[in-house]
């Protein structure tokens, strides 16, 4: 029974994958609708799976059959459905199926239209055998799967090498991370005999000791990195505002909603194991803070609606980073299903206006559209207001949750989540404001273009709408239906519940309100009171110029990193290779003028040549080891 | 089964293609190779079944030589990727016009035939021999059917031929001093002898420069971007596929049991020579504009760190070794062949010249796209398998080795990815570009549906190689 639910899980979107693949063009209309009752099919199958598990207590798993074997260690083909692993398929598979059902209008006439949907379906059965492995490799095939479709598409209009080139940055920044994975699985595997993520923690609950607490801390740094990597933290970040060349359902699918919360589910995972090496949880909160901060400031200046979006997940992402830094695993998660809803929401939202503005993505060009497209923009009020944390909308639960556990163990990086939550506040509502109000800034025949999008767009806005607004009532303060939930999987999960929630609370959740409301009001006072429009690129200065060219990360990358491997692979290229090869036959040239009279060799007679040669070296072993 | 069998039908094969006529060859070279295949498949069905194979007689009673074949796992797993390939290899050319075609099938079918010989033989000499006969037929057929003028590639020719002959006369020296010793040429007997660590140190050295050559490890490559560019794309696809699996084969097989202590000593030296590799390899190949060049150094690249899973002496770095090589010589015989469909439609092999063909050839964009994501070793091909085999294994040794070892997957996706998108994508080509036909289809086909079903499953392999490995481990210890 349980092998068939995890098969009927799997093999469902991969099945949907290779008829899109293949026969997409065959199918035409058709692939839309397969691709789509495909991930619902899985959705179907996860609520099943997690009502069962819910009742019994008892994970579903099952080893398919044995895929490696190492001399002290095996690794099966196994899968895992147990608490965590349910909830993140819950919304992959839940928020799947309304984006997939959302690409079926916003993709129509693609010429590859089929094979949209079938990388979209190929990454969703990616993500599961992501979430559902039972081990660290198994999880390591999804993980690098999603990237495969990510690279896909964002590459997907492959006639434009700048999104091939983004999307093959992509890969390439997250292949760092992966290096990191794949270490800190050595060093696990070395320790446990095992990359089984049951057995590991079974073991570590024997108790451990100071020089494997020393490694440990060596893997959860390595793992960490992995993590980096696919969630785009701070060093490795650079790659997802460029994935902004993808369609804009795979931004919000991919790009917000779920892949690049695989750094976080690893971490959750593992939570046995960065337990034990508070330094790197220190590390991890401090980089998410930091992330947080830096990234919401290259936020404030964007004009392009996505990068702002795109900027904001790395920000958002940050704070979950923070989070989990604190061991404060289930407030993470919290974050991440809320931010699922909200940041899908806004991306499908954002879709919607590119949809209607006929590919425009610059918000100088937009403004106004309120009347036009009513739906888009009161989903994309409810989460915005979602994301800058307002009450009762689920952000700002789960917002307040992490900025009160950082209140409680590092002041300091309270301070930089709370300033990064009030450049959420003023870029979001910068964005809306830019977007939706005061008059079209576009031209005449975009402003006849603009329609509300068909129903098929709008019904995925409107649930995902009030997704973000209930969103938090799964983890309402002080009775938390997720924490219970997630008990079974967080080993150590008392040490965040020691604070009752009492007066401070109420401070620090009154505090994050008037951060939104400053964000809120000076977006108000610039956009709306004084109708700023944000310059032209050539017009900006100073700070704001480093602002708006991203702190030049990525020119600085190109300098240090990738340029001199280019020039390195000149050097070699043109250089070593010539004076390698001239040496080794200067050494062969060597033994043979040793051996004959050197002019006679000369002669070009290739086999006294080599008979010479041959002669040279049997006297010279002749000497080393008969004659000694 | 009897082993020699195999062999036979082999020479049988070359000798049969060469006598057939112009017309028929590639039919008659092409039938023997299959025929060669499923007895391949037979021999290891009857190996896992208990059967053993092994063969032995004497040859020659003075010196103490004996035709001696020792069918195990290991030998069998390289046999399997070689007569896999051969089918395959012949099928990329088919309906090419090819000048001499029964001598050029003729050669490439005893090429095969010396090939497997070297894998299976378990004396010294007459590996020797195999070995060497490897090295005849490819020589003629990148010398005379190659590129470019005659006058280019006969220096290039000769150039690769002396330099592994030359390697090769170092080993045959080692051979003579250990047969001084032993008194036999005979695998185990070699295993057993007691050498002094100096003798050791001397033997290792002259077996590794022969296989330094032949695989090729930094510094020793410098024959081979050269000769995957001159000779035609079977004779690459031959060398690139199998013929470098012998080198790396012949350091489990022969040199690391028979000098065991001297490999403990030098593997840090060792080791870092072949990480070396990988990385320099990697970096060259993103600055070469011939895509044949190309993955002669993505292929230094994958073979440095199949070497250096070989140096570990551990059973996962062995098994990583041997399971990459397969992985190796599938993908890069399937990449060879996309150049060579690339050449056969745009007539270049400038990487400039390319692009803008995916939109016009999805089935070819789709195969070489797997192709690429096996190559830089996705979990889910069987690269993958091999690649963390042996990062595993340099891992056991040390940690900064695996760490400097994988940065091959990074830039590894760095150069593939860059070659990809340059060859494939951007604005469609103005020149046409026919999809992939029925032909070329099932080469490229065979090899991907074999890269994926082993990634997932590759236990078959697996259980037949170990067996052997652990033994030979046995002997290094």
């Amino acid at each position: 029974m349980d092998t068939n639910v995890i098969l009927l899980l799997l093999l469902v979107p991969l099945l949907g994958a290779l008829l899109n693949i293949c026969f997409g063009k065959k199918l035409g209309n058709g692939s839309g609708i397969i691709a789509t009752l495909a991930v619902l099919v899985s959705f179907i199958v996860t609520v099943i799976a997690f009502f069962q598990v819910n009742t019994t207590k008892q994970p579903i798993q099952s080893d398919l059959f044995e895929w490696m074997a190492f001399a002290n260690f095996k690794v099966s083909f196994g899968f895992l459905l147990d608490q965590l692993s349910l909830l993140w398929l819950l919304f992959v598979t839940g928020i799947g199926t309304l984006i997939h059902w959302y690409s079926t209008s916003y993709m129509k006439g693609d010429e590859n239209y089929g094979k949209f949907f079938g990388y979209l379906n190929l990454f969703v059965f990616f993500m599961i055998v992501l979430v559902t492995g039972s081990n660290l490799l198994i999880t390591f095939i999804g993980w690098e799967g999603v990237g495969l479709c990510s690279y896909l598409l964002i590459g997907f209009w492959h006639k434009n090498q700048s999104y091939n080139d983004a999307a093959k940055k992509a890969f390439i920044v997250n292949r760092i991370g992966d290096l990191g994975f794949l270490v800190g699985v050595f060093i696990l595997a070395f320790l446990f005999q095992s990359v089984d993520y049951m057995t590991i923690k079974e073991s570590l609950m024997h108790g451990t000791n100071h020089q494997i607490n020393t490694w440990i801390g060596v893997a959860a740094l390595a793992l960490f990195i992995g993590a980096v990597g696919k969630s785009a933290q701070i060093p490795l970040y650079t790659w997802l505002p460029d994935a902004m060349a993808g369609p804009t359902p795979v931004s919000a699918l991919i790009h917000a909603a779920t892949m690049v919360t695989a750094g976080i589910f690893l971490i959750t995972r593992l939570n046995f194991v960065f337990d034990l090496a508070p330094q790197i949880q220190n590390i991890i909160a401090i980089v998410g803070a930091v992330t947080s901060l830096f990234a919401a400031s290259i936020g404030l200046v964007q004009n392009d609606i996505k990068k702002v979006l795109a900027y904001s997940t790395v920000s958002q992402l940050g704070l979950m980073f923070m989070a989990v830094g604190f061991g404060a695993y289930e407030i993470a998660v919290f974050h991440v299903i809320t931010h699922a809803f909200f940041k899908a929401c806004l991306f499908l939202g954002s879709g919607s206006v590119i949809h209607a503005m006929g590919g425009e993505q610059d918000m100088r060009k937009m403004g106004g559209l309120n009347k036009f497209m009513k739906a888009t923009y009161a989903t994309f009020l409810v989460a915005t207001l979602a994301i800058s944390g307002f009450p009762p909308f689920s952000g700002f639960f789960s917002k307040d949750e992490i900025l009160m556990t950082a209140f409680h163990n590092n002041p300091a990086l309270y301070i930089i989540g709370s300033l990064a939550s009030i450049m959420t506040a003023f870029y979001m509502f910068r964005l809306l404001f830019l977007t939706f109000f005061r008059n079209f800034r576009g031209t005449q025949e975009q402003k006849n273009h603009l329609h509300e999008s068909p129903a098929s767009m709008t019904i995925p806005l409107w649930i995902l709408g009030i997704l973000s607004v209930v969103g938090g009532v799964i983890s309402l303060p002080g009775n938390s239906w997720l924490n219970n939930y997630l008990q079974p999987i967080i080993l150590n999960n008392a040490a965040n519940n020691h604070h009752a929630f009492g007066t401070i609370e109420y401070v620090l959740m009154a505090v994050a309100v008037i951060g939104a409301l400053i964000g809120f009001g000076m977006a108000y006072s610039k956009y709306i009171k004084k109708g700023d429009i944000p310059q032209e690129d050539e017009q900006i200065t100073g700070f704001h110029k480093v602002l708006y060219n991203k702190y030049y990360v990525d020119e600085i990358y190109m300098k240090i990193i990738v340029k001199p491997i280019y020039a390195l692979g000149t050097f070699f290229r043109d250089v070593v290779e010539v004076a390698l090869s001239e040496t080794i036959f200067g050494l062969g040239k060597i033994v043979d003028g040793l051996s004959l009279q050197g002019k006679k060799a000369q002669n070009g007679n290739i086999g006294l040549y080599l008979f010479a040669f041959v002669f040279g070296v049997c006297i010279i072993l002749y000497y080393l080891f008969i004659a000694s | 089964m009897n082993i020699t069998i195999l062999l036979l039908t082999l020479l049988i094969g070359a000798l049969a293609t060469y006598f057939s006529g112009k017309k028929s060859a590639a039919k008659v070279a092409l039938s023997f190779a299959v025929i060669a295949f499923i007895e391949t498949f037979v021999l290891i069905c009857q190996h896992n079944s208990g059967f053993n194979a092994d063969y032995s007689v004497e040859w020659i009673a003075n010196p103490n030589i004996h035709i001696a074949l020792k069918a195990d796992g290991l030998a069998l797993a390289l046999v399997l990727l070689n007569t896999l390939l051969t089918p395959l290899i012949i099928l990329s050319a088919w309906g090419k016009h090819i000048e001499k075609t029964n001598i050029f099938y003729a050669l490439v079918m005893f090429m095969c035939f010396a090939m497997t010989g070297t894998f299976l033989a378990s004396d010294g000499f007459l590996y020797y021999v195999f070995w060497e006969l490897a090295l005849i037929p490819i020589y003629f057929i990148a010398l005379l059917w190659g590129n470019d003028t005659f006058e280019a590639r006969k220096k290039t020719v000769f150039k690769f031929f002396i330099y592994t002959f030359a390697g090769s006369l170092f080993m045959l020296v080692g051979f003579i001093y250990l047969y001084q010793k032993a008194g036999s040429f005979m695998l185990y007997d070699l295993y057993n002898l007691n050498l002094s660590s100096k003798e050791q140190y001397w033997i290792f050295l002259s077996f590794f420069i022969a296989y330094a050559i032949k695989i090729p490890i930094f510094p020793f490559h410098t024959w081979q971007a050269s000769t995957y560019e001159k000779a035609p794309t079977i004779g690459t696809m031959l060398l690139s596929g199998i013929m470098l699996k012998m080198g790396l084969y012949s350091i489990i097989r022969w040199q690391l049991p028979i000098a065991s202590d001297a490999a403990r000593e030098l593997m840090p030296t060792i080791l870092v020579l072949c990480i070396i590799g990988v990385i320099y390899g990697s970096i060259v190949a993103l600055k070469q504009v011939n895509i044949k060049r190309f993955f002669a150094y993505s292929s230094l690249a994958h073979v440095g760190l199949i070497a250096a899973g070989a140096y570990t002496l551990t059973t996962d770095g062995l098994r990583g070794a041997v399971l990459q090589m397969i992985a190796h010589g599938l993908v890069i015989v399937g990449l060879f062949f996309t150049a060579e469909i690339l050449y056969k439609r745009y007539n270049t092999r400038l990487i400039s010249e390319m692009g803008g063909i995916r939109q016009q050839a999805p089935k070819f964009a789709s195969a070489f796209m797997i192709l690429v994501f096996a190559s830089i070793g996705l979990p889910g091909t069987f690269s993958f398998i091999g690649e963390f085999n042996l990062l595993y294994g340099l891992s056991q040794v040390n940690l900064w080795y695996a760490l400097f070892g994988g940065t091959t997957i990074i830039l590894g996706a760095f150069y593939m990815l860059r070659m990809y998108q340059k060859t494939m994508l951007g604005e469609t080509n103005s020149k046409p570009f026919a999809d992939i036909d029925k032909t070329e289809g099932i080469v490229l086909g065979v090899i991907v549906i074999c890269v994926i079903f082993l990634g997932i499953y590759p236990k078959p392999l697996t259980e037949l190689i170990t067996p052997s490995l652990v033994e030979i481990v046995s002997y290094i210890k």
